[in-house]
């Protein structure tokens, strides 16, 4: 048996693993692991989540996505140097999550918009889309049954701290 | 100016760095930043690392941030024995895994269940709710779990048979709870063999000396009103 990679392609750090074993025409076994995490509370755990918590959650996000832009990417082409490099894969996969949400990273951010653009051509955009199908529709995912709920409820406690 | 390492020995991954270099010989100036005064947010030191966090390194022009980028680093540069971070492909993933695991996970609990149990009520004169306490104490105890299951299982260090960088990552968090008085390796047999290799690897003078500072922690007089103010945002994430 040969490399096996064990994915599932809701999570961001899967889609980076993922984006980069076939971008480098690694070849591998694909194992689908279904998290079930669509892990949005309203959509799939047909729960709110108190509108303090949220704001202060998106406040964090934009408090790193400013660290990004500053310490990281600064005036650079990729995070890294003149080149692509897996941390750009780490970053633009964990940057598609909140996206999938509907948050607006990108729009008020024209050097992170720019920088994803790179990212993606060079990545090539068939296989960037690829990666993203399932993320990009999570938010049609029909709602969680209770057996789901129950086997959820302490990766729910965890991400409403 | 040659190398130049930004530490609080205070801090777990600003110790790792410190026996890492200090083992190694690897000659570098020492800057001490002070945590508990609030030094990190000095405008000097955002020049060296704007994440504003230690251990930072500077090496002439060239400054890094982050304790598992800075480990490496000292390794690649200076040639230290191989088993730190072993050149085979296997026995260094094994390394890398346990490097990119532990940030949340052992990282988390330690950092919480020292600054639950000790700092809040010694230094900022702040009691924690007991169910707050309980809970982090919970799942310092799985990660612990996860760590001799996982990571150390039957072997002698957490990547094999030698003592590499994952080993003094984990060692100097889980000083972090014992100098709280959490007594982590009492009840567990097969930790409190990995310490004593551990230690006696990194020699015990330099390790005693690389946790001086924190195991003095406890007796710290309380923090002024000042100070508190400081590390208000900081209390509000190690309270969640």
């Amino acid at each position: 048996m040969g490399l096996e990679l064990y994915l599932d392609l809701i999570s961001q750090p899967c889609r980076a693993v993922y984006i980069f074993a076939k971008k480098n025409g690694i070849p591998f076994e694909l194992r689908t692991v279904e998290l079930l995490k669509g892990m949005m509370f309203p959509v799939f755990l047909g729960e709110q989540v108190p509108p303090e918590t949220l704001a202060s959650t998106l406040a964090e996000l934009e408090r790193c996505l400013q660290l990004l832009e500053d310490k990281f990417l600064k005036d650079q082409d990729f995070l890294a140097g003149p080149h692509i490099s897996v941390a750009d894969l780490v970053a633009i996969t964990e940057l598609m999550h909140p996206v999938s949400a509907g948050c607006q990273v990108f729009k008020s951010r024209p050097k992170l918009a720019a920088w994803r653009q790179r990212v993606e051509t060079a990545v090539g955009k068939d296989l960037f889309q690829e990666a993203h199908a399932v993320v990009m529709k999570a938010k049609d995912l029909p709602p969680a049954d209770s057996a789901i709920k129950e086997k959820l409820k302490p990766l729910v406690q965890v991400l409403l701290q | 100016m040659g190398l130049e390492l930004y530490l609080d020995l205070i801090s777990q991954p600003c110790r790792a760095v410190y026996i890492f270099a200090k083992k190694n010989g690897i000659p570098f100036e020492l800057r001490t930043v002070e945590l508990l005064k609030g030094q990190h947010h000095s405008d000097a030191f955002a020049q060296v690392n704007p994440l504003k966090k230690v251990p930072a390194l500077k090496d002439g022009d060239f400054t890094l941030a982050e304790s598992v980028a800075i480990l490496l680093y000292l390794c690649r540069k200076y040639e230290v024995p191989d088993h730190w971070y072993p050149q085979d492909l296997q026995a260094r993933a094994r390394v890398d895994e346990y490097l990119a695991w532990q940030h949340t996970a052992l990282r988390n609990s330690c950092t919480r269940a020292m600054w639950q149990k000790m700092m809040f009520p010694v230094f900022l004169g702040e009691q924690v709710p007991p169910e707050t306490l309980a809970s982090t104490l919970a799942e310092l105890e799985r990660c612990l779990q996860l760590l001799e299951d996982k990571f150390l299982k039957d072997q002698d260090f957490l990547a094999g048979p030698h003592i590499s960088v994952a080993d003094l990552v984990a060692i100097t968090e889980l000083m972090h709870p014992v100098s709280a008085g959490c007594q982590v390796f009492k009840s567990r047999p097969k930790l409190a063999a990995w310490r004593q290799r551990v230690e006696t690897a990194v020699g015990k003078d330099l390790f005693q000396e690389a946790h001086a500072v924190v195991m003095k922690a406890k007796d710290l007089p309380p923090a002024d009103s000042a100070i508190k103010e400081k590390l208000k945002p900081l209390v509000q994430v190690l309270l969640q």
